[in-house]
């Protein structure tokens, strides 16, 4: 028995170890900064997911979309209806075709996904010097580092070191892969003006608008880790009785 | 022990025409067990029920998810959004594969290591090796229908291996493709094995089990059973055990699902797949790592591939390979270390497998590929002649009442007994 | 497990034997309650998911319904029927006699607007879609619609009279967003 749970940390050691391995390939190490979603019990930062909505509405959603985020989903984020139908207005949402056979544009409803500006892949391709703007609901969970990475990209623009050159229309970025990366800055002190009158500084806004895309890509989150918790301490009590049943039966064997 | 004739009527009735209480009753309650198994022995019942944890959650992903290129990795996020509890069955379905291979990984190295491969088990073990094959295939299929990045690439690569076969290789992965890329037709084929694979492991496992009541279990002696005094029945001494087993796998397993869910998983297969662009660092999921270590130590296309496939193949003649009469590491000095040598290559062969082939990692997963065969083609058949094993017990009882009474810290229940 | 050994020593097997009961008795609620906690969120995995649900309400534009036609749109999956309704339909369906209908409604009751009727174009009985929405279909003997599966009638107010069919034809929760365009559901 106590070889055998002695065997099982190894194997688990051993799969952290790969995983971390293979973890560790993005470009350089990335700030360290804390989210109080990630850990054991971390749940969202509710305040700071509604203003991570506020500056992915006014800044990212000009050239990213939401594509596997319904706006219904955003009561979630403590928004009424009436809210929701408000947010999900002031997008525009192709439908169709229409009578005459014709695609046409709409205001979003709440059933609707938070749509990309562009029309398809070549269009943002077009509109964005050739590089496409990636769609942002997956991009915390499907991106090495998380994040952390995300946190770094936003805040990791600088001036190009001695000796760097940049290619045309390409920002230096210290976290990106290469460091070349055809998004602008997108983020600049007071760009938002918050309603809770938080400061808009660029460590903030990027803080609240990673947090939002983390709840975007896991929007399971909290509801996984609270049934998680129940279900060890139901598994947990119900394997040391079977423990307890098991070594009684087996006193019995000489 | 109960009689094997049912009290109640209803029962007396079917047991005529089909002799299901009987047999329940032969293979599940009084099925006689060497009395000394360990906790190793776990690991064979813990790998059926995952199995069927995995066929459940997997019909009810299949309700609803898409096999076609353009929707696949979109209803698999729908699956996690939108399904009622789809998060939960998607997340134990995919760590499910990963405790899969992390019991099935135990029970064959237990088999190892107790020499449960040899005379009278051998058609046993094979079984065991084909279960291993299907396992692998079924997993590899699962891996690739939710099209993320490294679903599509895995799927390239992994089907590429055939097209080193000379001659007709190449012709034999555009059969497999259907088409000449990865495609549509490729996930609809996949999709549909998947789901075939699973029914035709449990008919494999029926024959597993089937071997198993024939010649018996082994045991950590390795030496047979001589009289009913060595054995007891399979319930309540084995069941409560297993569910014993049962709930502490749970829990591990449970752990991955709700807190980690994706750190075995690959990041990047959350990004859709995309036929233009590799990503940069290709793996596969830990438990393909080692082989995946051993292809690429040969600088060869088609060695690789034989290497590969080889290094699980080898253990059908395992049998023969050792050449020793003693069954059980316990009485073999050397083996026993060996052993552990052997299980620590497989470690380096995965840590190998999981880094980039540049620098040191070229050679160290050449040397451990090399003595990954050797151990089997040269350290086993050498060692059985030439160690000497230490004496075996007369019987597993007289051994196991030996075992309770030199230690009493171990079992102070039955020492008791003996006051 | 100390504890346990402690009792058999003092010659007490009975209190080893309740407690081992007990713990059974335990170990078999607790897996009666798993069993529950496992099979009940398979079930529920079969439910309509959120956006299924979400997408309950459609908007159709009703300017274009000529007097005496009808058109099928779809909602949730299923035909809805709208038609545009003639004055002698509508007095046809209002001069029924409750008495002669097997399921009693009135025609004010399943018409908020009496010359539009908005249905669900699904067939009480056994769920095919009935006839009588394209100019030249059947209509069955009350001049509704007619089911060709089990030959149910329905009249002008998408009533049953007629046939297996046990409820008149199902009205969806519609309102009118102005005097051309209903919201349905």
């Amino acid at each position: 028995m106590r070889r055998l749970m002695i065997a099982a940390a190894a194997l688990a050691l051993g799969l952290i170890g790969a995983a971390e391995a293979r973890a560790a390939e993005s470009a350089g190490p990335l700030p360290s900064v804390d989210f109080p979603h990630i850990g054991v019990f971390g749940q969202y930062d509710k305040a700071a997911l509604k203003r991570g909505l506020q500056v992915y509405r006014e800044v990212c959603s000009s050239c990213h979309g939401l594509h596997y985020v319904a706006f219904r989903t955003l009561s979630a984020l403590g928004m009424s209806e009436a809210e929701i139908k408000e947010v999900a207005a002031s997008f525009k949402v192709t439908d169709g075709p229409d009578a005459e056979g014709e695609m046409f544009e709409r205001d979003g409803r709440p059933s609707d996904r938070i749509p990309s500006p562009f029309k398809n892949d070549n269009a943002a391709r077009a509109a964005n010097n050739g590089a496409m703007p990636p769609d942002l609901s997956l991009v915390t969970k499907g991106r090495n580092g998380h994040e952390g990475y995300i946190y770094a990209i936003l805040t990791g623009y600088q001036d190009p070191p001695e000796g760097f050159t940049l290619g045309d229309g390409m920002s230096y970025n210290a976290y990106f892969p290469g460091h070349q990366i055809a998004m602008p800055q997108p983020l600049s002190d007071g760009q938002v003006t918050y309603a809770d009158g938080t400061e808009a500084t660029v460590a903030t806004m990027s803080h609240d608008v990673t947090t939002f895309l983390a709840w975007a890509a896991e929007p399971e989150l909290e509801e996984r880790k609270a049934t998680g918790l129940k279900v060890l301490i139901f598994i947990g009590v119900l394997t040391a009785i079977l423990y307890a049943i098991n070594v009684r039966v087996w006193s019995r064997v000489t | 022990m109960s009689t094997p004739v049912p009290r109640n009527k209803v029962a007396q009735w079917i047991e005529y025409r089909l002799p299901i209480f009987s047999w329940a009753n032969h293979n599940l309650i009084d099925f006689p067990e060497p009395k000394n198994l360990n906790y190793w022995w776990n690991f064979g019942s813990l790998a059926g029920i995952i199995l069927v944890i995995q066929i459940i959650t997997g019909i009810v992903l299949a309700m609803h998810y898409t096999p076609h290129v353009d929707h696949a990795f979109d209803s698999v996020e729908r699956i996690m959004r939108d399904v009622e509890w789809g998060w939960l069955i998607r997340y134990i379905h995919m760590n499910g594969a990963s405790m899969f291979f992390a019991v099935v990984y135990i029970h064959i190295f237990r088999g190892m290591y107790y020499g449960s491969y040899k005379s009278p088990r051998e058609i046993l073990w094979w079984l065991g090796i084909i279960l291993l094959f299907l396992i692998m295939g079924t997993a590899f299929m699962g891996y690739v229908l939710p099209w993320g990045q490294m679903s599509f690439w895995a799927a390239t690569v992994i089907t590429n291996l055939v097209s080193a076969i000379p001659w007709i290789g190449e012709t034999l992965r555009d059969w497999l493709w259907g088409g000449f890329s990865v495609d549509n037709p490729t996930l609809n084929r996949f999709f549909s094995l998947h789901y075939l694979l699973p029914f035709v492991i449990v008919g494999v496992v029926i024959l597993h089990i089937w071997a198993l009541h024939h010649r018996r279990s082994n045991n950590p002696l390795g030496i047979d059973v001589k009289s009913a005094k060595d054995t007891i029945p399979f319930h309540p001494y084995y069941t409560v055990r297993d569910l014993f087993g049962l709930g502490a796998m749970l829990f591990v397993l449970f752990v991955f699902v709700f807190f980690v869910p994706n750190m075995l998983g690959e990041t990047i297969n959350y990004v859709k797949a995309d036929p233009l662009q590799t990503p940069p660092h290709i793996v596969p999921e830990w438990y393909f790592l080692p082989y995946y270590a051993i292809l690429r130590a040969i600088p060869d296309k088609l060695g690789g591939v034989v290497a590969m496939v080889a290094s699980i193949a080898i253990l059908f003649i395992l049998p023969w390979l050792d050449t020793s009469k003693v069954r059980s590491a316990r009485f073999r000095p050397i083996y026993k270390q060996l052993f552990w040598v052997f299980v620590a290559d497989c470690f380096v062969l995965g840590w190998v497998g999981a880094n980039p082939p540049e620098g040191s990692f070229v050679w160290i997963g050449q040397i451990c590929t090399i003595y990954y065969f050797a151990h089997f083609l040269i350290i086993l058949p050498i060692l059985g002649k030439l160690e000497r094993p230490r004496p075996l017990p007369d019987s597993i009882h007289e051994a196991v009442l030996k075992k309770r009474g030199g230690a009493p810290a171990v079992q102070p229940a039955a020492t008791m007994e003996k006051h | 497990m100390a504890e346990t050994s402690q009792h058999g020593e003092h010659g007490a097997p009975a209190t080893g034997e309740t407690r081992r009961d007990f713990l059974i008795l335990a170990a078999g609620a607790m897996g009666a309650i798993a069993t529950i906690a496992v099979v009940w969120p398979l079930i529920e995995t079969m439910n309509p998911a959120a956006d299924t649900l979400a997408l309950s309400s459609t908007e159709i534009d009703i300017s274009g319904i000529e007097v005496g036609q009808a058109i099928v749109v779809v909602w949730r999956g299923k035909p809805v029927f709208v038609r545009h309704r003639a004055p002698e339909e509508i007095e046809e369906a209002r001069k029924v006699s409750l008495d002669d209908l097997g399921d009693k409604q009135s025609d004010e009751e399943r018409a908020k607007k009496a010359e539009w009727l908005i249905l669900v174009g699904v067939c009480t009985h056994l769920g095919c879609i009935p006839l009588g929405t394209k100019q030249g279909d059947p209509r069955g003997d009350f001049g509704g619609w007619f089911c060709p599966c089990h030959g149910s009638h329905y009249d002008t107010s998408g009533r049953i009279r007629k046939g297996p069919a046990p409820r008149n034809l199902e009205v969806p929760p519609y309102e009118f967003l102005s005097d051309t365009l209903v919201k349905i559901g």
